[in-house]
């Protein structure tokens, strides 16, 4: 292939051919998405090197619509022969429409990156004395931490895409990320404490992140967990600290607000537009141009530009979020909301970054304000049922409050709570927006990277889901 | 294009090019999947497609690089072994890292590739996903939509070979099936899920499947927030393979060697209820997991892990055997696009006797937990906290009572596996290869209201 920076990752002759054929069957609409992905990464673990390790990744799938029915293949040959032959089999999975003629390819097919320092351009010597620097400093934090173990990882995903509507668009995407996992050891057992930073920008992140600080962060938090007590059992206030609460949105509401789940009726939000769905201090965005974000892409992997979309404004549900499929059944447009987690699958309905903007109150006041309670302060994953709107989430930090302060360090565990209810019961929203951890949603099976955020806030009351009672 | 090599000669050709100081190991393999969905009588999507993989491990003086690539290509696999050798050159010597050596266990030699599933048309597939619709559809007034209905196949190759002079290759296929049915029941909606994979297309259970995912969505109608309280609960099959999933990955070695794992040198400790044998058997043809080779080309066996309550061994791969001084379990899992790593591949438990409901009546009062949610966020394999998302349904007087949601169950693994009450006699095999019976876990705190 050896596409360079400015020409198409495939040449548009190519791809038109692959097109018409696509369509050849009597398909309405067609794509074809070519995605080429090289990424590579370092695991440092008992203080070593265990294993650095690359990969590449380079291959297309092509879709032909006919009415709802969709057909789909993928192939990894990008010769014309392997490109035309996957066009066909998509092309048998959808056949029976008008002869619809391909519209001639708009746009250069190209991007540029907007990365500052590629990462795969930097010495790999450079990225082991980082991971070398943050183990140490994780180490020196406390005897009591046992185990490091540090984690680089670059990737570069490189995607075009061309429909049958003229669509011809690239983008070049550069993920960087570094995580640190410390385990510490004391009486009662061993505890874990883990920090990640991660965006889309290239090797430049460690000009502006320090890992050093990073590791100790991590130490504190495994130190910490070391004299915690079990978590209580049953309803509390629950306080979530800025920036590591944005997945409870994430799950709350999120998902519910996918086109392809409402559609479906499997989600409680369906038929709720123009509700209020939540308290009137609430509003959410899904923003996929939010600046280096982790879910920041210029396109969404179905050539559309992502946008900022407001979801739920003062409290009402204002929209859904879309892909192509769903918008144009709608006859609406797209929000730039489809994705996918490689050439080899079908996009889908998929949040961004996800966030809700500031409130007013001072964080310090929340925490003042709450009688009894739990103060999360990193939040690990989650994980919704949109049809009921049952949605969990790990707390990975958390402490008792007692009488406005912050006492005692909590065991972990999850938290759950019920979307429309959360929604409904924030009770005040701090005026310290952040953007939280970088985050993996999976969706049927697929991964995409997504971002999220929020100021401190506090929901009325949340299921606490420890052993103490 | 250049000639289409079979993958044990495209791995022995690969392996013939290492330098004479360097231990190589190369893993190639080639999948092709199709997956139907069905919505609204009709085929909503047909998504069908070929890859490939190859993955490169070199060792040099105990220092090892690893890279790996979707493609096949002759020009990308020298690449590969450009990069695992460049790769290597940052890692710090490790005695004990290495290939596997071949030992002297023979592998059972299962015959895991039936042809059956290469003869599926894509009429057979489309018919089933329609089918597995419309018959949720049809078997309970109140199922009123199918979110998703899937049909797959698929059918893998995969060859290892390597300087130790291990030279495997295998293939076979598999077709699984699932749904989604929504329950309606005013304004609540309740989702359901039921599925099935197996060898052959004839020995999917679709009535099995369809009963299942509509029970599912519809025994949940009416579900309620429960009070607070610490009982004994009822993990029904699948949440047993959860939870006993959890706990066989604390007893691999890498977690056990790197002090990672709270069960770490207890070898020979009663670390749960006499009542509990578990132990990993990809030997056993019956499991989907099953395989005449591990992820390093060894020989697959049957490993005890827990005998009566007592903890027997840990699992392990070359490397982690080496730096234990034991031998290796055959638990390397990996693909070709990643290094070996340690887990089960079958695990199963010693079922009990008698069924589910003569379990509810033994006991009398708890829960029956039916799923789980957030067990990659809620549970920490490190330290044993363990507290998830559940739902299900009450039991009252040891009999099956309403349905309850929106609560958490809460213990620690250690605890939990010594407060382990009984075993039911309801064995079956899951599609994700594990052989499990519902279990009875009694102290454990249910959160509510």
């Amino acid at each position: 292939m050896g596409a360079s920076m400015n020409s198409p990752l495939v040449d548009r002759e190519i791809i038109q051919n692959a097109l018409s054929t696509a369509m050849s069957n009597g398909g309405e609409w067609a794509e074809v998405f070519v995605e080429d992905r090289q990424s590579a990464s370092t695991e440092f673990d008992e203080g070593r090197v265990e294993a650095m390790v690359s990969s590449r990744d380079l291959g297309a799938g092509i879709r032909v619509t006919v009415g709802d029915a969709t057909g789909f293949a993928h192939t990894s040959d990008m010769s014309p022969t392997g490109l035309n032959e996957a066009a066909q089999a998509a092309a048998a999975a959808a056949r029976g429409g008008a002869q619809i003629t391909p519209v001639a390819l708009r746009g250069t097919g190209t991007a540029e990156t907007r990365a500052a320092i590629l990462p795969a351009s930097v010495p790999k010597a450079r990225k082991v004395e980082l991971l070398q620097k943050t183990d140490t400093a994780a180490r020196d934090e406390d005897a009591a931490i046992t185990q490091v173990t540090v984690r680089y990882s670059e990737g570069r995903r490189r995607v075009l895409v061309a429909n049958t509507d003229g669509v011809f668009n690239a983008d070049d995407q550069t993920r960087t990320l570094l995580s640190v996992n410390c385990v510490a050891s004391g009486d009662q057992g061993l505890q874990t404490g883990r920090e990640t930073v991660g965006y889309t920008v290239g090797f430049e992140l460690f000009d502006d992140h320090d890992v050093e600080a990073m590791a100790r962060r991590a130490a504190g938090r495994a130190i910490t967990k070391l004299s915690a007590r079990p978590a209580p059992s049953g309803q509390l206030p629950v306080v979530i600290e800025r920036g590591g609460g944005g997945v409870l949105f994430h799950e709350a509401c999120g998902h519910g607000l996918e086109a392809d789940l409402v559609n479906k009726g499997a989600s409680v939000f369906r038929d709720r537009i123009g509700e209020l769905v939540a308290a009137p201090s609430v509003t959410l965005v899904d923003d996929g141009t939010m600046g280096v974000e982790w879910g920041t892409v210029a396109i969404d992997d179905e050539g559309c530009p992502t946008q900022k979309n407001v979801l739920i404004e003062d409290g009402v549900l204002t929209d859904y979020m879309w892909d192509h499929l769903r918008s144009r059944s709608e006859g609406r447009p797209a929000s730039g909301n489809g994705r996918r987690q490689s050439y080899q699958h079908l996009p889908m309905v998929r949040m961004t970054n996800t966030y809700v903007t500031n409130g007013e109150a001072e964080p310090q006041d929340i925490i003042a304000d709450t009688q009894n309670g739990v103060y999360v302060a990193q939040l690990g994953g989650g994980q919704v049922n949109t049809a009921t709107g049952d949605f969990v989430f790990g707390m990975t930090e958390a402490y008792l409050i007692e009488n406005g302060e912050i006492t005692a360090p909590l065991r972990e565990g999850n938290l759950i709570g019920n979307g429309p209810d959360v929604l409904r019961h924030i009770e005040v929203i701090g005026n310290d927006f952040a953007m939280g951890s970088p985050g993996t949603c999976g969706k049927d099976g697929q991964g995409v990277p997504v971002g999220d955020g929020q100021p401190t806030l506090r929901v009325a009351a949340l299921t606490i889901g420890g052993t103490a009672s | 294009m250049t000639k289409r090599l079979e993958l044990p000669e495209l791995a022995d050709q690969l392996v013939a090019a290492a330098r004479d100081n360097e231990q190589l190991e190369v893993c190639v393999s080639r999948n092709r999947s199709t997956t139907v969905k069905a919505y609204s009588g009709q085929v909503e999507s047909v998504r069908s497609g070929m890859s490939e993989a190859a993955g490169i491990r070199i060792v040099i003086d105990g220092r090892q690089g690893f890279a790996s690539a979707g493609s096949l290509d002759s020009e990308v696999l020298s690449q590969l072994v450009e990069e695992a050798r460049e790769n290597l050159t940052f890692a710090e010597r490790d005695p004990h890292q290495g290939i596997a050596a071949p030992d002297d266990v023979v592998p059972p030699n299962l015959d895991l590739s039936d042809p059956a599933v290469l003869q599926v048309t894509e009429n057979e597939r489309s018919s089933v996903a329609i089918e597995l619709e419309q018959r949720c559809l049809s078997s309970d007034p109140r199922v009123n939509s199918v979110r998703s209905a899937a049909w797959s196949d698929g059918w893998g190759e995969f060859a290892l070979a390597s300087t130790s002079g291990i030279s495997i290759h295998s293939e076979g296929g598999s077709c699984s099936v699932g749904v989604q049915p929504l329950a309606v029941d005013g304004d609540e909606t309740q989702i359901g899920y039921a599925g099935d994979a197996a060898r052959r297309p004839d020995a999917l259970d679709l009535d099995r499947v369809v009963t299942e995912a509509v029970e599912n969505a519809t025994g949940m109608l009416g579900a309620t927030k429960p009070a607070s309280e610490q009982l004994t609960v009822v993990f029904e099959p699948s949440v047993a393979a959860a939870f006993l999933g959890t706990i066989a990955g604390a007893l691999t070695g890498d977690r056990v060697i790197k002090g990672r794992s709270p069960f770490a040198d207890r070898l020979g400790e009663q670390i749960a209820s006499p009542k509990l044998v578990l132990f990993d058997d990809p030997t056993n043809i019956e499991s989907l997991g099953a395989d005449n080779h591990d992820g390093e080309g060894l020989a697959t066996r049957k490993n005890l892990l827990i005998e009566d309550g007592v903890l027997s061994n840990y699992l392990h791969n070359s490397y982690t055997a080496r730096r234990a001084g034991v031998q290796s379990t055959g638990s390397a899992v990996r693909s070709a696009r990643s290094t070996p790593g340690v887990g089960i591949h079958a695990l199963c438990l010693v079922p009990g006797t008698g069924d589910r409901n003569e379990l509810f009546a033994q006991i009398g009062s708890g829960v029956y937990v039916r799923g789980v949610n957030g067990l990659h966020s809620g549970v920490n394999p490190v330290s044993g906290d363990f507290s998830v998302g559940a739902y299900g349904h009450h039991i009252k007087d040891g009999v099956l009572g309403a349905p309850f949601r929106e609560a958490t169950i809460a213990s620690t693994l250690q605890r939990m596996l010594l407060d382990v009450v009984a075993i039911g006699g309801d064995f079956e095999f899951l599609p994700t290869g594990s052989g499990v019976a519902s279990i009875a876990i009694a102290d454990v705190a249910l959160s509510g209201m």
